[in-house]
């Protein structure tokens, strides 16, 4: 270390040490925000053993029976000829669509500069590199030969095999890849000048991984325009990337000519329907976090309220574009178009009505009223039979086009296994254990987003211009 | 179908007011290319392992019924929707017209098999076994196929390669009838009509263009490469 570097560390402490007087001004202090934000970084108590353990005990029955479908073949799924996709596929679906909750809450209200986005955005970006995470892993579960995965991968080879990049399973591919970087290094990057803070603030070991994980951050005015410029350059990038991931899924179907799948309305369906299930989720986790972490303070009705609209908007374009999708079905009538879609309403009639309400009816109804947006009660209920209903949808998108396909001799149907429905439950359960991990070593609500707020809230004027007072308390 | 660089461009005709629906293709393709045998359970959740199926169909009322057949294998389309969906080009296109598919190669998406309008394609749901002394008759030219890969028809494609060896051996090519699939081999009624669609004179080429002829799922626009000849004039439907 250089003597300047040295020197600036030496002003760094004791600008820290000064800190610990609280003096920012605001709505709530410096100290106790930290305090609060940070309580879950406390040692972890039974009660989060015992959650984690059933967690992960619910994970290690689902790759037991993984493995079992691994040694046996894939006739312990329910799948056959004509139904060779089933639930792995609706599983997929459903966790990519999932992911897009901290694309949309993190960077389109980022980019608009919604305030009210600084407490969950960080369990909205965590959730998104989780659920991605769990969505990459079903493709590769569904296999018939998971052990093959990698001839999917381009490398090289001395019999100069390739990947097929015609096949929308390779765009797939890629698009995923590139969506889990792209939500990492979000998320990471947000979680920068956290880290910084978690370092202060904790010891021993934990100490040493925050350290490293902080990468020397020190809250320099350099570092911080450094770091917005990134953030929102981020926040831009991933956008385009997360809309990509969700029409390709779509066009996994669309560009098919299975009837009911070959449809030009798949992507931007998809992507409406994966924003639907992502604000729902995002919803559901504010809730759980508000009552695990005691965030009543940070996680007001207020933001539920706003939630809730959002949830309106996209909900009502979700209704919309699953209208324009029957309706055209409906007045073609073209026959084979039509028997999917009879067959469809017919044999699965109480789950289509179950998406109908938990997807259109319920959310429509109860977000247009502010007290049932502001009741965390009803948002609960609302947000968890979206996604209920979204997981419906896709189950209802993939099985009965495939179960009444162009030849009516070769007509069939799919009843799933237990093998498939505890992997599906394991990838729940994964991802509940991934976030539970997640929430105790990394402060879960962003800490320096809320203080900048409460900072903000007391703008000092300069001239005519309002200046955010924080930007001189780092300099 | 332009870039075809192979004087042979392999089809068939099934003639069906010849098709009894006597199976024995059915049981023929089984023999000859080591095709799985699946028991009633597996057969009755639809995982049967048949290349080729006979499908069919009641007409009328009774007591004025009448059945009609459909042989249907893998039709080996020129546009085939089961070649571009394949992740590792498992699924291919040959020279020859064929739909080709490298079971080694295959992963197991099942992509292809969705995407196939004929349902034509069979998956590999059970490590398949021949009770003896079946097992003894399994043909060396073709592989045993494991678990969890594709497959499906290839029009007895190790024969096709055995008559292209020997013609190339006496400089010549493929005769017309030189070479047939199985099922066509053994179709007592010989309702199967094998051979090279780019030869206009060979008897597939001719019967390919009768007025009875039509292709399955035509408006799909896969140009399949096999034909099929109308049922006509002994059926009122």
């Amino acid at each position: 270390m250089s003597e300047r570097q040295l020197e600036e560390l030496r002003e760094f402490r004791e600008f820290r040490e000064s800190e610990e007087t609280p003096k920012t001004p605001g709505t709530l202090q410096t100290q106790k925000i930290n305090d609060d934000l940070l309580s879950s970084l406390r040692p972890p108590t039974l009660r989060w053993y015992v959650l984690a353990l059933c967690l992960g005990a619910v994970v290690a029955w689902g790759l037991a029976a993984f493995t079992w479908q691994m040694t046996h073949g894939m006739y312990v799924t329910g799948k056959n000829r004509p139904v060779m996709w089933g639930f792995y596929i609706t599983g997929f679906v459903f966790w990519v669509g999932l992911s897009h909750s901290g694309t949309m809450v993190s960077s389109i209200l980022r980019l608009s500069q919604a305030n009210w986005r600084r407490p969950i955005l960080r369990a909205a970006e965590a959730m998104t590199v989780f659920c991605i995470t769990v969505a990459g892993m079903f493709p590769l579960i569904h296999l018939g030969r998971n052990w093959t995965f990698f001839y999917m991968i381009p490398y090289p080879n001395q019999r100069g095999l390739w990947p097929n990049f015609r096949s929308a399973l390779l765009w797939d591919m890629t698009a995923i890849t590139a969506y889990i970087i792209g939500s990492s290094l979000f998320l990471y990057l947000g979680l920068l000048p956290d880290l910084a803070v978690a370092r202060d603030r904790s010891k021993g070991w934990q100490h040493k991984v925050y350290a490293v994980l902080a990468m020397g951050w020190r809250g320099t005015a350099h570092e911080w325009s450094v770091y917005r410029k990134a953030s929102t350059l981020m926040a831009a990038l991933i956008i385009p990337v997360a809309v990509s991931v969700h029409s390709i899924v779509a066009w996994d179907f669309a560009v098919t000519v299975v009837p009911g799948w070959h449809s030009t309305i798949f992507p931007p369906y998809f992507v409406i329907g994966a924003i639907l299930s992502g604000v729902a989720a995002v919803i559901t986790l504010m809730i759980v976090i508000r009552k695990a972490f005691h965030l009543e303070e940070y996680l007001t009705p207020l933001h539920f309220d706003n939630m809730g609209k959002l949830l309106l908007v996209i909900s009502l374009l979700w209704s919309y574009a699953y209208f324009v999708e029957v309706q055209t079905t409906w007045y073609a009538h073209e026959p084979i178009e039509w028997e999917v879609f009879s067959f469809m309403s017919q044999r699965y009639t109480p789950q289509l009505l179950i998406m109908l309400a938990g997807n259109t009816l319920l959310p429509i109804f109860c977000m247009c009223f502010k007290r049932l947006r502001r009741s965390i009660g009803t948002m609960l209920v609302v947000s968890l039979m979206v996604n209920v209903a979204m997981f419906i949808e896709r189950f209802l998108i993939i099985v009965p086009s495939l179960s009444h396909k162009n030849m009516p001799f070769a007509w069939g149907s799919y009843s799933s296994s237990w093998v498939e429905i505890s992997v599906n439950l394991a990838a729940l359960a994964g991802f509940a254990l991934l976030f539970t991990v997640f929430a105790k070593f990394f402060p879960i609500v962003a800490v320096t987003d809320v203080r900048e707020l409460e900072a903000r809230r007391a703008e000092v004027s300069m001239g005519r211009a309002k200046v955010p007072s924080i930007a001189g308390e780092e300099d | 179908m332009e870039k075809l660089t192979s004087p042979y461009k392999w089809g068939m005709v099934i003639d069906l007011d010849r098709c009894t629906g006597c199976g024995a293709c059915v049981v023929a393709c089984q023999a000859e290319n080591n095709v799985g045998i699946c028991d009633k359970k597996e057969i009755s959740e639809g995982r049967g392992m048949h290349w080729l199926r006979i499908e069919r169909y009641w007409v009328g009322e009774y007591p004025d019924v009448r059945v009609r057949f459909l042989p249907v294998m893998c039709q080996h389309c020129q546009d085939a929707p089961c070649e571009p969906v394949c992740p590792v080009y498992a699924s291919y296109h040959n020279p020859d017209g064929l739909n080709g598919q490298v079971y080694n190669r295959c992963v197991g998406t099942r992509y292809c098999g969705n995407n196939c309008p004929y349902a034509v394609r069979v998956f590999n749901f059970y490590q398949h076994e021949w009770p003896k002394p079946l097992d003894s008759q399994l043909s060396p030219d073709i592989t045993v196929r494991s678990r969890g890969v594709m497959e499906k028809c290839t029009f007895c494609i190790q024969r096709i390669r055995r008559a292209k060896e020997e013609a190339k051996e006496e400089g010549r090519q493929v005769r017309d009838g030189e070479v047939q699939p199985a099922c066509a081999q053994t179709c007592p009624s010989e309702a199967m009509v094998f051979g090279n669609l780019a030869d206009p004179r060979s008897r597939v080429s001719i019967l390919s263009r009768s007025p009875r002829r039509f292709q399955l799922l035509e408006h799909l626009g896969t140009h399949p490469s096999v034909f099929y000849l109308k049922g006509g004039g002994r059926e009122h439907v």
